[in-house]
This record gives structure tokens, sequence and C-alpha cells, in this order.
């Protein structure tokens, strides 16, 4: 006993000194680490976190560029929110969507998200299904030539489905035409408050190789065995895919929703081209990300610019927790269910 | 039915479906680069052909003359009951009868035929011109050569910083075990949901403020400190790697610098190609940063916006707007078909994994 004792505390120093090593170890790799993640660390509170802080403190001041760099701002509380309340243009409270003269920008961007959305998911999902068909040849051409226009130039991609879309020299039109539509029925596309969402959404259709890809690669991750089994058990297609395929994927529609709600809020290039971000035809294209965008740019009104600014991020913030927050119903990861 | 044929059915079935789907959806291209071909009088005309093509014209003696498509039984010394038509010059216009030569049978000389020229068509053929890529080349604002060095400076100077800050930063983020880390990682991947709508305005004004927008400062700056999508594309693949060769190099008294430029960095080429792509790509196309910072420095426009000023003052002329199209996407889509292999892998890591 004494003895055991006594090897113990012979080793005792020695031990300690493992532990004072291992934690000098472990302060030089934090040190290391964090000397590693310094780039990202100075641009996240350089570009990141201070101006959103900043955005928040403008949206408290009555700041305008006209004003001056030399003036000195006024701390306005929340008059800047009351104003935005107030707003029919950005047109935030529900009650005045359906009374209100002005076309609320808020109501305009979740109008338009409602035809896109579903779209943005089920046509690339749609693709992807297709590109995944056994039966299907040339898989690797298919997919490489259906992501391509993803990477065309914004700028550029607009000008081509402007021509495609042109209501005189247009192919789509001229298409039309000749499958019998008469000439003063044919659409005005971009021109036309009926058809400027649907104008929108061809126009976004081009981009949607990478969200195919994708999902491609989710579809292709689907063990080969849960396929099996489901044809022994005798399941039709259709409930092979929502059992198997649409369970086994869906973190990968759930990303992508995520990131294209984000991007729905945050649309305003292609009416700021397309219809050069006048909100023509009748005021049905000033989307709320727009409407910011001319606050500031146009107008050079800081605080309110930043007080869309920041409600902007409330409600995307909020719809992204709402979705997180559903996800455990139906998004399944495989990875988390198998420990 | 025997299973093979029912397959065979299957497959071209499946890939016809796909194939003409996939013709709809590259029409644009096509629209594209058959209208950058036609010349201006061609988009002028109504009812002239969807393919770049000209109205041909005929020198006889000296004087240049059009062609016009005529009915031949009307023709003295031809068939009075045929239906043949013949591509004509025409020399004497007139209402009752005009007076032709046949470009392809001179020896019949002029002869007269009971038409009147305005009833009649003149022909198109097929025609293409390369002069409005050359007057997009001279015409856009500061001269192709000018925007696209602009542009080239732009994409090679950020790539540069995104390539090595996210490096950096993926290392730090793979390799070292320290609290807080993964709850920063978290930090860096959620800035990819994050509007810029919240950070604009300050940080425009910022650039304002020290008198630098209208120069490359506030577009090239920020890239060397890193961004959510490059740093999460290097660390996946840096976890990947084994650490025995890092824990042999450490023994070896190697730091981590050394470590990550001797031992990793020779097994990441292909990430590595794939993040320098996605940044040129992203640099060339990028259209929003150029427009916002400058604008009005016309001197630093990058294709982008030096089309989309070129729109405006040649909206009307579409055979000069689908060049310039054209001339722009050349390069990315040239780049992506070379570079798929490490474009297509990029894209379903940072899909897929997340």
């Amino acid at each position: 006993m004494l003895e055991q004792l006594n090897t113990k505390l012979r080793k005792l120093p020695s031990s300690l000194a493992t532990v004072r090593k291992m934690q000098t170890l472990s302060r030089k790799e934090m040190k290391n680490g964090l000397w590693f993640l310094s780039p990202w660390l100075f641009g996240f509170m350089a570009f990141t976190l201070l101006p959103m802080l900043a955005t928040l403190f403008f949206s408290f001041l009555n700041l305008r560029i006209t004003d001056g760099i030399f003036s000195t701002p006024k701390f306005v509380g929340f008059d800047n929110y009351a104003k935005l309340l107030n707003d029919p243009q950005a047109g935030i409270n529900p009650l005045e969507w359906f009374s209100s003269k002005t076309p609320s920008s808020l109501l305009i961007t979740i109008k338009f998200g409602l035809i896109a959305l579903p779209i943005g998911i089920f046509v690339p999902l749609g693709l992807a299904l297709l590109m995944n068909n056994k039966y299907l040849k040339g898989q690797f051409v298919f997919r490489s030539l259906f992501y391509m226009p993803f990477i065309v130039p914004f700028v550029a991609s607009i000008f081509l489905w402007g021509g495609m879309l042109n209501s005189e020299t247009g192919w789509i039109n001229r298409v039309l035409f000749s499958l019998g539509v008469p000439k003063e029925n044919l659409p005005l596309w971009a021109n036309d408050v009926n058809t400027v969402y649907p104008t929108y959404v061809i126009m976004g259709i081009w981009g949607i190789g990478n969200a195919m890809l994708v999902m491609l690669a989710g579809l292709q991750g689907v063990p080969t065995e849960l396929y099996d089994a489901a044809k022994v058990d005798g399941a039709n297609s259709w409930a092979t895919f929502w059992n198997i395929t649409f369970p086994m994927i869906s973190p990968v529609i759930f990303y992508n929703l995520v990131l294209n709600i984000v991007g729905l809020f945050q649309y305003f290039l292609v009416p700021l081209v397309v219809n050069s971000g006048t909100g023509s035809p009748g005021g049905a294209t000033m989307f709320y990300n727009l409407y910011l965008y001319k606050t500031f740019f146009t107008f050079q009104n800081m605080s309110y610019g930043s007080t869309l600014a920041w409600f902007l991020f409330l409600v995307i913030l909020l719809i992204t927790i709402l979705l997180f927050a559903t996800a455990k119903y139906w998004v399944y990861y495989a990875a988390e269910a198998r420990s | 039915m025997n299973k093979k044929l029912t397959d065979g059915i299957n497959t071209t079935f499946i890939t016809l479906v796909v194939l003409s789907l996939l013709v709809i959806f590259l029409s644009p291209f096509a629209f594209m680069m058959v209208t950058s071909l036609k010349t201006r009088e061609q988009i002028s005309v109504v009812g002239a052909p969807i393919w770049p093509a000209a109205q041909p014209k005929y020198t006889y003696q000296g004087k240049e003359v059009d062609v016009y498509t005529v009915p031949l039984k009307q023709c003295a010394g031809f068939d009075t009951n045929g239906n043949a038509t013949k591509n004509l010059a025409i020399t004497k216009k007139g209402r009752q009868e005009s007076t032709f030569v046949d470009p392809n049978d001179l020896g019949r000389g002029e002869f007269v035929c009971q038409v009147s020229w305005r009833a009649l068509d003149r022909p198109w053929i097929f025609s293409p011109t390369w002069q409005n890529y050359v007057e997009v080349w001279n015409t856009i604002p500061n001269g192709y050569w000018r925007i696209l060095g602009n542009t080239t400076f732009y994409a090679v100077v950020t790539m540069i910083g995104t390539v090595i800050s996210c490096i950096l930063v993926a290392y730090g983020f793979a390799r070292f075990r320290f609290p807080g880390r993964d709850f920063l990682f978290i930090v860096l991947i959620s800035t990819i949901f994050l509007p810029g709508a919240v950070t604009i305005i300050p940080t425009y004004s910022f650039w304002q403020k020290l008198g630098l927008v209208g120069t490359w400062y506030p577009l090239i700056v920020p890239h060397f400190f890193a961004n959510a999508y490059n740093v999460f594309l290097f660390r996946q693949y840096f976890m990947t790697l084994p650490r025995e060769l890092d824990e042999s190099a450490m023994m070896d008294g190697a730091g981590p610098l050394k470590i990550l430029w001797s031992i990793i960095l020779p097994q990441s080429y292909p990430v590595i190609i794939a993040v320098v792509v996605f940044h040129i790509v992203f640099a060339w196309n990028d259209y929003f940063g150029p427009l916002v910072y400058l604008s009005t420095a016309k001197q630093n426009w990058p294709v982008s916006v030096a089309l989309s000023f070129y729109n405006g003052i040649y909206g009307s002329q579409p055979q000069l707007i689908q060049a310039g199209a054209m001339m722009a996407l050349l390069l990315p889509v040239i780049l992506f078909f070379v570079a798929q292999r490490f474009f297509v892998q990029g894209i379903v890591v940072t899909g897929v994994e997340k």
C-alpha cells in the first residue's frame, strides 16, 4: 500500500509535467488555430458584424447622405420604424395590403415567391430525377448542358431573354403565333402586369443548373438497397419516391429551400435591369429589396434604408428559424438517425 | 415483349424527352447566335427569315440591281404552263411588264416578263455577318480591350486574395482543436444566409467617406478576408486528407505553415482548381458590386457593367446587344467546359454536405 503510494508520488511530477505540457500544447494549438482563422475573424468583424450593428444604429438616426458628411445626425428613436409601419410602398402591414392604392413591396415579394419558390424546387428536382433515370443515355453531357446557363453572366442572360421574349421579334412569340395565337393576343411579357412575374420566373429557370446538380448528387447518394427492398415489398414508383427518395434527399431540398427564400427577399437585380428599377409595369415590380436599394442609392436616405434593411433581416431570420423548427418533421438526417 | 426491346423503347423515349427539353432550354443561345450574325437591314424587315440572311444584289453592266423571285410562265421564251420560279436580276422595273436577266444564264440576254415588280418577292440567301462583333468591340464604352483588361484584373487579384485567405482559414478549421471552433464554424456558415442588404449601407458609406467609391478597393479588399463557400469547400477537402503525414512532419519539427505548404497543398490541387474556376466565373459575372462602386468611374468598368450601359445606348439594335452578350459569356462558358470535372465536384460538396 505504502509502496504503491510511493511510486505514485514519484510519478506525480512527471505526470504533472505531462499535463502542463498538454496544456501548453493545446494553448499552442489554440493560438495557431486562431492565427489561421484571423483573416476571416477580422473580415467578419469588419465587413459583416460591424456593418450590421451600424445598420441597426443608423435606423435610430435621421441620417441622409444629402445632408453632407459634416452634419450631426439626430437620434430619433423609433421614428423610422413608425414610418415603416405606415409606409404604403414598403407595405409591411398586412391589414393594408388589399386596401392601399400603392402596391405593397412586401406583398409583391411574397406574391412572386408563391410562383417562384415551388418552381425553384420542383423544376430542378424533376430535372435531376430525369437525369438520374437509368434509361437515360449520355447523362454526363445532358447534365453539363443543363448546368451551363448558370454560368452565363447575369447581364448577358437578361439580354438573351429580353431578345427571346421580345413581343415582336422574339422567338417565343413567333412560336405562339405559328401555333395560332392571334397577333393582338401575343403576350407583352415584361411589359404587362399579368405576364411580368412569369417572365421573371422563366428567366430564373435558366439558372437552376446548380440546384439540379446538387439534387442529382443527393439522388445518387441514396443507397440502392433501399430501392431493392421497396421493389421486394411491391411498392410502385410513386410510393417509392415519397417513402424513400424524398426523405433521403430532404436535407438537400431543405438547404435549397432556405437559400431560395433568402434569395427571394433579396430579389431586385432582375427588376432593376429588366424594368429599369422603376416598378413598371404598374408598380408590379417594386420588390421590397428594390425599394430598399432605391431608398438608399437613389433617394440617399441612409437611416430609412437601414430601417428597411433591418426589417428585411428580421423577416428572413424569422422565416429561417421557423423553417429550421419545422425541419425535424420532414427533413431526414441519415447520419443522426443511424447513431 | 422481351426485356431488351422494352429497355430499348424506354431508353429512346427518355432520351428523346430530355433531348427536346434541352433544345428548348438552350434555344436562347441559338437566338443569340443567329441574331448576332444578322445585318441591321434584316432586323428591320418584317417577315425576314429567322436565320441570318441577306437579299442578294447583282451587278449588271456596272449597275447594282435587285434580284426577285419570278414565276417563269410569265416570261417570254419559257414554258407557259410550268410552276417553276427563278431568281432573276431586274434591269427595268415596270407595272405591267419588267425586264430581267438570268445571272446564271447571261447568254439568254435581257427578256421581258408580264409581272409588276411590286408584286414580286425578293429572295433571302444565307449570309451571316461578323460586322456586329467588330462594331461592339469598337463602340462599347472604353473599347473592348480596356473592359477585358479591367475584368481580368478584378478576377485575378480577387482570386489570389480569396484562394490564399480561404486556404488559411479552412486549414485553421480543419486541423486545430480549440474551444469555440465549432461555434465559429456555424457563424461562418450562417453568413451564407445573411442578406447583403443589412451590411451594404454602412459599408458603402464607409468607402464613400474614405473617398474610395469609384476605385477598385471596395471590390477587392473584402476578398482578402475569406468567404463561407470557399472556406467550406477547402475545409471539407482538408478533412479527408489523412493526418498521419501532418503528424510525422510535426515530429520532424515542421511548423503549421510548413505543413500546410508542403503536405496539405500538394494533395489539394482538385479543390484549389475548383475554387479558382468558381471565383473567376463569379468575378467575371459579378454585376452588383461593380455597378454600386464603379458606375461613376467609367475607366474601370468591367464587361458586365459596360454591357449594361451599352444596352442603354444601343438597346434598339438587338444584333449588337446579342453580339455583346455573346462576347461576355464566351470566357465563362469555355472555362466551364474545360474545368467541368472540378466544377461539378465543388458544387456537389457545398450543396450536399452543407
